[in-house]
């Protein structure tokens, strides 16, 4: 997938697509986008500063470390993990996080005998508030085609092995309600304060691609 | 519609390629296309422009798969301010507004905002319960639908009645369907039952899936 970022730009389906139909030029997608938003804000129906404040948003605000308080809280506070299972909603919303793509939560946990797995089979349907946006491999045609039918090959992709006895639990995200993983805490964080443990959490482990590995000892740099 | 955007179960794709330290955006106008999506989404209601998501499942299956995600939105973006006059072709090759040329503000929702069709506060009566046993019945409809073609025919249980929504399914032009708010249910397969063998018999598919979609088993 991340091969075509730079590939042929033209949606040729809709009919409206003329002189750049056959012609294959590596940023012609980064022309066309800028001589559209050069005509809105030129007849003044979209503010810059507003589109800035859109990508300014999701690249430095909205993102895993969300996700990743959402988590490390779980494991600290038994209750806001019961909470939280049962109310994924409003659990997030407690510590700030909601809004576009989150408008439905559902916490999925990991244990000794199940683990879980995100995916949206049909479009790329993401939690944003607590993940941001979704990563290049999520929207993959691979990943999309794959996870419902070989997760446990999927999974070994990522380097993570699951046990022939441990159910593997895949949730396709077909309607409006959106999934977040609870990983499963790591031994040896006993005594780590709730900012310690967000550390450790990646976004992989919590689409379900990943594990919470143990801390390393000393703080991460 | 039997698109290709209706990817789970396909082979054939090769391996999944994570990525480390990836940016939000890859370049810089995946992160405008994003935001002047984001301008467009509130217009989303409006008649003629339709469901964003069968727009984009009619991009022709060649140019859906070639295609990256932020450029199959731009392309479904640029189609509407197109097809509605907002911008025109002449407008996109001189680079300049056209006299008496339509002008409507956008203004991206924010972030903070739900934007999705949300879960609706009304009481209707669910046809099923957690614990159920249905079958996701075997509908080829031509519009946009949530019921995965894997899922089509197969058996499974109600694992949690996630409340009423309105159903996001249209007809071949992309207009709803005429069907009233209804009960969204996750559903619980058996991997097995949706792919033989192939799966792992401890293995499970949770699916949501609209009232509309299932059938008593």
């Amino acid at each position: 997938m991340a091969k075509s970022e730079n590939g042929p730009a033209g949606a040729h389906g809709h009919g409206h697509e003329h002189h750049h139909d056959h012609q294959v030029v590596p940023d012609d997608i980064a022309l066309r986008v800028r001589a559209l938003e050069s005509i809105l804000v030129d007849k003044q129906m979209v503010d810059p500063a507003a589109l800035d404040a859109v990508v300014d948003a999701y690249e430095n605000r909205i993102g895993p470390r969300n996700g990743a308080q959402v988590v490390a809280r779980a494991w600290a506070d038994p209750a806001y993990k019961a909470r939280l299972l049962d109310d994924g909603t409003a659990a997030i919303a407690e510590i700030g996080f909601g809004g576009t793509q989150g408008e439905h939560m559902v916490v999925v946990e990991n244990t000794p005998e199940v683990h879980n797995l995100v995916v949206c089979t049909l479009c790329s349907c993401y939690p944003w508030p607590t993940l941001g946006l979704p990563p290049v491999w999520y929207k993959s045609n691979a990943y999309r085609a794959r996870a419902v039918i070989e997760p446990r090959a999927v999974l070994r992709e990522f380097g993570v092995e699951i046990a022939d006895d441990v159910e593997v639990r895949v949730w396709d995200s077909t309607a409006e309600i959106r999934y977040l993983v609870l990983p499963e805490r790591p031994p040896g964080t006993d005594g780590m304060t709730e900012e310690e443990l967000a550390e450790l959490v990646s976004r992989d482990a919590m689409i379900g691609v990943a594990f919470v590995p143990p801390p390393t000892g000393g703080r991460t740099p | 519609m039997n698109g290709v955007h209706d990817m789970g179960g396909m082979d054939g794709f090769g391996p999944v390629e994570p990525g480390a330290d990836e940016p939000v955006f890859h370049h810089r106008w995946e992160g405008r296309v994003f935001a002047i999506r984001a301008a467009l989404r509130p217009k989303d209601r409006v008649p003629g422009w339709g469901s964003f998501r069968y727009d984009l499942e009619r991009i022709p299956p060649a140019d859906y798969l070639r295609m990256s995600y932020y450029e199959r939105w731009f392309a479904i973006s640029l189609d509407r301010l197109l097809r509605s006059g907002l911008v025109t072709r002449t407008e996109l090759e001189t680079g300049r507004p056209e006299p008496g040329s339509p002008v409507e503000p956008l203004h991206p929702a924010s972030p903070r905002r739900a934007s999705a069709p949300g879960r609706l506060d009304i009481e209707v009566a669910p046809r099923f319960q957690p614990g159920d046993d249905v079958r996701a019945r075997n509908l080829h409809p031509p519009g946009h639908t949530r019921l995965p073609r894997y899922a089509r025919g197969k058996a499974g249980i109600v694992a949690r009645d996630n409340g009423v929504y309105a159903l996001q399914d249209t007809d071949e032009a992309g207009k709803a369907l005429d069907r009233p708010p209804q009960h969204v249910y996750t559903v619980r397969f058996a991997a097995r039952d949706l792919w033989g063998e192939r799966a792992s018999a401890r293995d499970t598919v949770y699916v949501d899936l609209w009232e509309d979609h299932l059938e008593p088993a």
